[in-house]
């Protein structure tokens, strides 16, 4: 029975041992140097530490050595965490806090990390590979213990620990491959950062088939021709990539001079909504691939429904959801909490399902808040996620998402909750009060701030100590005074409407 | 080419242009980055940026990116 998910890498390593299972831009290893590298941390982690179901934290960047470090935590039977270092100081302190580490792995090149790390390459230089350790610790493991946490953004200011366990992992890889059937030794084009759960699709279907994951150096999504090349010089076969990555391909009509990926075989996009313009544009090029959208909240295990993009979509349609994955329950509820069965009535959509994650890391309050007993079940324990997307049935019962319930946005392929800014930003003393909102048609986060003078790169020059990049807003608009509204409260309803108006 | 500085300092008003070299290739600027200023400048200058020149090289400095433009103008 497989109950962990080193039982496919297990496998892997004894029909292919030779087979190159990961490469990036400097290295690769096959399966047996992978498993055996993967083996060798656990042995570390396990003799120093000799505790199960612990969060190790792992410092990664765009190689195979963050791969293999997470698998080596898992040999030692605990969860892997991945770090971004490049993160402010703050945040990754909150993150620390949450979790509480045993230990943090670096599996990078720097040196000057601000908290204490054990490198990958210093533990495999003399790591030796113990087997009865690392078998009592698989006699002691379930499928439903975590196997990886990755982090979010937090409406209060905190990011929350979205944790998964190994059932649910199983439970996608066995989805996908009874919806997309991936071939023996099929090439994946890594481009999600691992701590996106984007990157996890990569990692467990290639060794569900075998395959290959071929991390794709970031400067390439600087330089989109280059990309095309690369992915044709690694002979990729499927993306599983954020709609933004392809957007970069589609935006600057690639294509139009460079036309080679004659192994492309399905594309996977996720993350926010594919604009119809960018799809019709690869789908023009490749007319044999597959393309699928894929839907669904970190909370899920990546995605709970996919669509199979069939025809040729008019630039103002919506590409559905899709319908959900095999073993995954999905619907709408009204606001009494009433399940919704005709079509075209909007509601939030819910899952239910072994692809539910255990909940939020040390956070009981917003786990409890999020995961809750399916209406009209009372006779067992049941659960369901509510994800705070609005959507409806379209006329062939396809999911099609519409918005947000909440002040959650998707910006530039990132979650993003607006709360979290606003915390920032109202901790900055020269500033009175701030709120952000997000114009959707232009793609910019537009903060509202009250304050006696512009102080625009001040502000930011704040932000960049607390928030990542991508969560600083683009747009400055100073007001003597923030309007408010009955409640008292600012009123960012009338400072949307404003300006989308003004911005016609 | 003060359009240019304009541009850019709204796009990344953290960065000192005119002071800093190697921006895409040191990872000052990312992905995203580039992208918006690619569309910046093809629609403030009225130029269509061909993808072959979305390279690093040409977007690592001000002055790269001046030269770039003058291409197609």
């Amino acid at each position: 029975m497989k109950n962990n998910v080193l039982c496919y890498l297990e496998e892997c390593a004894v029909s292919h041992p030779e087979r190159i299972a990961l490469g990036d831009e400097f290295q690769s290893v096959t399966y047996r140097e992978y498993q055996e590298n993967a083996q060798k941390i656990g042995t570390f982690l396990a003799k120093q530490y000799g505790v199960i179901n612990r969060p190790v934290a792992v410092v990664i960047d765009r190689n195979i050595t963050s791969i293999y470090t997470f698998l080596g935590v898992v040999y030692s039977g605990n969860m892997y965490v991945p770090l971004d270092a490049g993160m402010p100081r703050e945040r990754i302190g909150l993150m620390l806090d949450t979790l509480k580490p045993i230990a943090i792995l670096n599996a990078t090149d720097l040196d000057d990390l601000p908290f204490e790390s054990i490198k990958t390459k210093e533990i495999l230089k003399d790591g030796t590979v113990d087997l009865p350790v690392l078998e009592r610790i698989r006699m002691n493991v379930l499928d439903t213990d975590p196997l990886y946490a990755i982090f979010t953004s937090g409406s209060t200011g905190v990011p929350k620990g979205v944790s998964v366990s190994h059932k649910s992992v199983i439970d996608l890889i066995e989805a996908f491959q009874d919806a997309f059937a991936f071939e023996d030794g099929c090439v994946f084009g890594n481009q999600a950062p691992f701590d996106f759960d984007v990157s996890v699709k990569d990692i467990y279907n290639a060794l569900f088939c075998a395959g290959t994951v071929s991390v794709i150096p970031k400067r390439m999504f600087t330089a989109p021709a280059k990309l095309i090349e690369y992915l044709c010089l690694e002979k990729i076969q499927v993306l599983i990539w954020a709609v933004s990555a392809l957007r970069i391909v589609a935006d600057f009509h690639t294509f139009d001079s460079i036309k080679m990926l004659p192994d492309l075989k399905k594309v996977f996009f996720s993350g926010e909504v594919m604009p119809v313009k960018s799809l019709n544009y690869w789908r023009e090029f490749f007319p044999n691939t597959e393309f699928v959208n894929l839907y669904g909240p970190t909370e899920i295990t990546c995605n709970c429904s996919y669509y199979v993009v069939d025809k040729k979509f008019a630039p103002d349609e919506k590409i559905p959801a899709g319908k959900p994955f095999i073993n995954t329950r999905m619907f709408l509820l009204n606001e009494k909490n009433e399940i919704i069965t005709d079509k075209n009535t909007i509601g939030e959509i819910c899952v239910a399902g072994s692809c539910l994650s255990l909940g939020y890391w040390n956070n009981k309050e917003k786990t409890e808040e999020c995961f809750v007993p399916v209406p009209g079940i009372s006779e067992y324990p049941s659960r369901m996620y509510k994800t705070g997307d609005l959507g409806f049935y379209d006329e062939e019962m396809n999911f099609v998402f519409v918005s947000r319930k909440d002040y959650q946005i998707k910006h530039m392929g990132h979650r993003i909750e607006l709360g979290e800014i606003e915390v920032s930003l109202n901790a900055i003393s020269f500033i009175g009060a701030a709120v952000c909102i997000y114009d959707d048609i232009k793609e910019k986060i537009v903060c509202f701030y009250q304050a006696e003078e512009d102080c625009k790169k001040e502000i930011v020059k704040e932000l960049s100590g607390k928030l990542p990049k991508y969560m600083w807003p683009n747009v400055y608009e100073r007001r003597e005074v923030l309007p408010l509204n009955k409640n008292g409260k600012i009123d960012r309803v009338k400072l949307k409407k404003d300006w989308c108006e003004g911005n016609g | 080419m003060d359009e240019l500085l304009e541009l850019l300092e709204e796009i990344r008003p953290d960065i000192d242009f005119e002071n800093t070299d190697l921006l895409v290739d040191g990872n000052v600027l990312d992905s995203f980055d580039v992208i918006s200023i690619v569309e910046e400048i093809n629609s403030r200058f009225g130029i269509s940026l061909d993808v072959a020149d979305i390279v690093p090289e040409n977007f690592n400095s001000l002055e790269a990116m001046e030269k770039l433009i003058k291409k197609y103008t």
